[in-house]
């Protein structure tokens, strides 16, 4: 699948902000108001930005952006839709969270409710984000039960390292942070591992046999194509650019995220490493998704040449 | 609305394309035909970009693909044209993925459509269809895909055999055919039934309603070998022939790609024999 740059950086960005955002709620709901208002509004409009950014910038690659708003519409079936729903509604939560927890307005018996329904919903619009593409089933790398979890935890795990990088800066930097971050970034470790050896194990069942039902008369080769340029299907669906690196684009998201981990430890004695570590959590997180789109195989590729999917 | 309407009444119209795969000779005449009216049909117009240019490409409805199926038993592999366009499928997930309600199946007939004004563009119908059916118009912003022609098939301003699908009355050797597939008296199911139509990546379970009727087997399995020489019947025009072929060959009974050269080597043989023996009647006179 092509890698549009646009939806890496959204689901980046956005995962980042869901993650923050949900652990500044659950700690708001744990610890009451923020420990000063600049940080309490500084932390909600990083995340409340990271957010923004990820979903203003999944309208890019749109063709109609102008036609955006139509998409919260058919929330009934489409897991997109619901996406889009998701996000605007976490929105509201999220706002009165920040204004009452940052101590812009005195009501402190709004924080714990607000806090824990800002980070479900937060946990809600990441798994929408997810369900997109593991809904679809001529994606074999991507219909897999492990791609949900894994698109929650590296929400969490950016989303942790951001709050270690973040109370390091204001001088407010707890171990717990710390131990939190080292736990999601553990828990990304093993669950993508656990996804490639998934998706490298997962048969690949449809052959180009079975696509064109030729397969009862024989055994099926490509012989022409069906244009004279590369076309649209091949674009979007084809995309074989970095399949081949797969192995090593792997192996740089495991040293990238060790890298983090290393550094949060590290930072227990000097605290802003933390946001080295943070910004090593990102660009690991951006890696990732690359592969993602990179190494998914779409059952399309079967009618142009692909032996099997 | 994405969410699906109900199909599975009796007596429910399922409209779609049989597609011979015996009889297709890969002409492209389907694929042009759909172009021409498609491009100024429902969702105009289907778009090209740096048509005449070295990077040009463009939303295609159909396409034509060739495949080499290697038979078992046969020597000789055979080609088959295979066009390739939207199935029409009952469970389409290309229509429940879209956001925003453009992409749609009609209760009545169970086409699906895009509606041009509707859509966003954001590509996830596509990725949700196994068959590649479905292609973006750069030049829009929008999906395309194919209409069973919904605007001839009801177009009453047609001629009655002119309210079918572009593709299907463009095809030269009638490898197309077009109805309710839904009807099992229909012309189009009994066809299927007849020549054990086949759908494509049943097993997906998209349940498309266009079928595929497979290519007939082959007459025999001497296709590679080459032509046998007629056996003589020892009348007289067969003795002359045989003589004349052994006069030109030099000797009889060969493969015919080895007697031509040999014919050419047999009338050079003969060239230098008359030679020698007008040289040698002149040195005789001497």
């Amino acid at each position: 699948m092509h890698p549009a740059y646009s939806v890496i950086l959204f689901t980046t960005a956005s995962g980042a902000g869901y993650g923050l955002l949900a652990l500044l709620g659950l700690a708001g709901a744990q610890h009451g108001q923020a420990s000063s208002t600049a940080f309490g509004i500084t932390a909600m409009v990083l995340a409340l930005g990271l957010i923004s950014v990820g979903l203003l910038s999944s309208t890019f690659h749109l063709g109609r952006p102008e036609r955006a708003w139509r998409a919260f519409s058919q929330w009934r079936s489409s897991w997109l839709s619901r996406e889009g729903v998701a996000a605007v509604l976490t929105f509201l939560p999220a706002l009165a969270f920040g204004v009452v927890w940052s101590g812009l307005y005195e009501a402190p018996q709004f924080i714990a409710p607000l806090g824990i329904i800002t980070a479900v919903m937060c946990a809600i619009t990441v798994f929408c984000t997810a369900q997109i593409y593991a809904s679809l089933k001529t994606i074999r790398a991507w219909h897999q039960s492990l791609t949900a979890p894994v698109y929650l935890v590296f929400a969490l795990a950016t989303g942790a390292a951001l709050l270690a990088a973040l109370a390091a800066v204001f001088g407010r930097f707890q171990p717990f942070q710390v131990w939190l971050g080292l736990a999601a970034l553990a828990a990304v470790l093993v669950l993508k591992a656990l996804y490639w050896r998934a998706i490298d194990a997962a048969p690949r069942s449809h052959t180009m046999e079975a696509a064109t039902g030729l397969g009862r008369i024989g055994q099926v080769s490509q012989w022409e194509v069906p244009h004279t340029a590369i076309n649209f299907v091949q674009k979007e669906m084809g995309y074989v650019v970095a399949r081949r690196h797969a192995a090593r684009l792997r192996l740089m998201v495991l040293a990238l995220l060790l890298a983090a981990m290393l550094l949060l430890l590290v930072s227990l004695k000097a605290p802003l490493l933390a946001l080295v570590a943070a910004a090593l959590a990102f660009t690991a997180t951006m890696v990732e998704r690359w592969l993602f789109f990179a190494e998914a195989q779409h059952v399309s590729t079967l009618f142009y040449g692909a032996k099997t999917a | 609305m994405t969410t699906l309407p109900d199909t599975t009444r009796p007596g429910q119209k399922k409209l779609g394309l049989v597609i011979d795969l015996d009889t297709c000779v890969g002409c492209q005449a389907c694929a042009t035909s759909c172009k021409e009216w498609n491009t100024q049909g429902y969702s105009a117009p289907l778009n090209d970009w740096d048509a005449r240019g070295a990077d040009h490409s463009g939303s295609w409805l159909n396409r034509i693909h060739g495949y080499e199926v290697k038979e078992k038993g046969q020597a000789q592999s055979r080609i088959v044209n295979f066009p390739r366009s939207c199935l029409h499928c009952e469970t389409p997930a290309c229509v429940t993925v879209c956001p925003t309600g453009a992409s749609y199946k009609r209760a009545e007939d169970g086409i699906v459509l895009v509606n041009p004004d509707m859509c966003i563009g954001c590509k996830l119908c596509s990725w949700a269809c196994p068959y590649g059916a479905r292609e973006y118009d750069e030049v829009q912003g929008v999906m395309k895909k194919c209409t069973l022609c919904v605007d001839r098939i009801y177009n009453e301003n047609f001629l009655p055999e002119d309210r079918i699908p572009a593709c299907v009355r463009a095809c030269p050797t009638g490898a197309r055919h077009f109805g309710d597939l839904g009807d099992p008296a229909s012309a189009v199911s009994q066809l299927v039934a007849a020549r054990g139509g086949f759908a494509l990546l049943p097993e997906m379970d998209y349940k498309p309603v266009n079928r595929y009727l497979p290519p007939r087997p082959r007459r025999d399995a001497t296709t590679l070998a080459p032509e046998a020489l007629p056996r003589g019947d020892g009348s007289a025009m067969d003795r002359l022939f045989q003589w004349a072929d052994g006069l030109l060959a030099g000797h009889a009974g060969t493969a015919p790609a080895a007697r031509k050269v040999s014919r050419v080597a047999a009338i050079k043989r003969r060239v230098k024999s008359a030679v020698a023996a007008v040289k040698s009647k002149s040195r005789g006179k001497k």
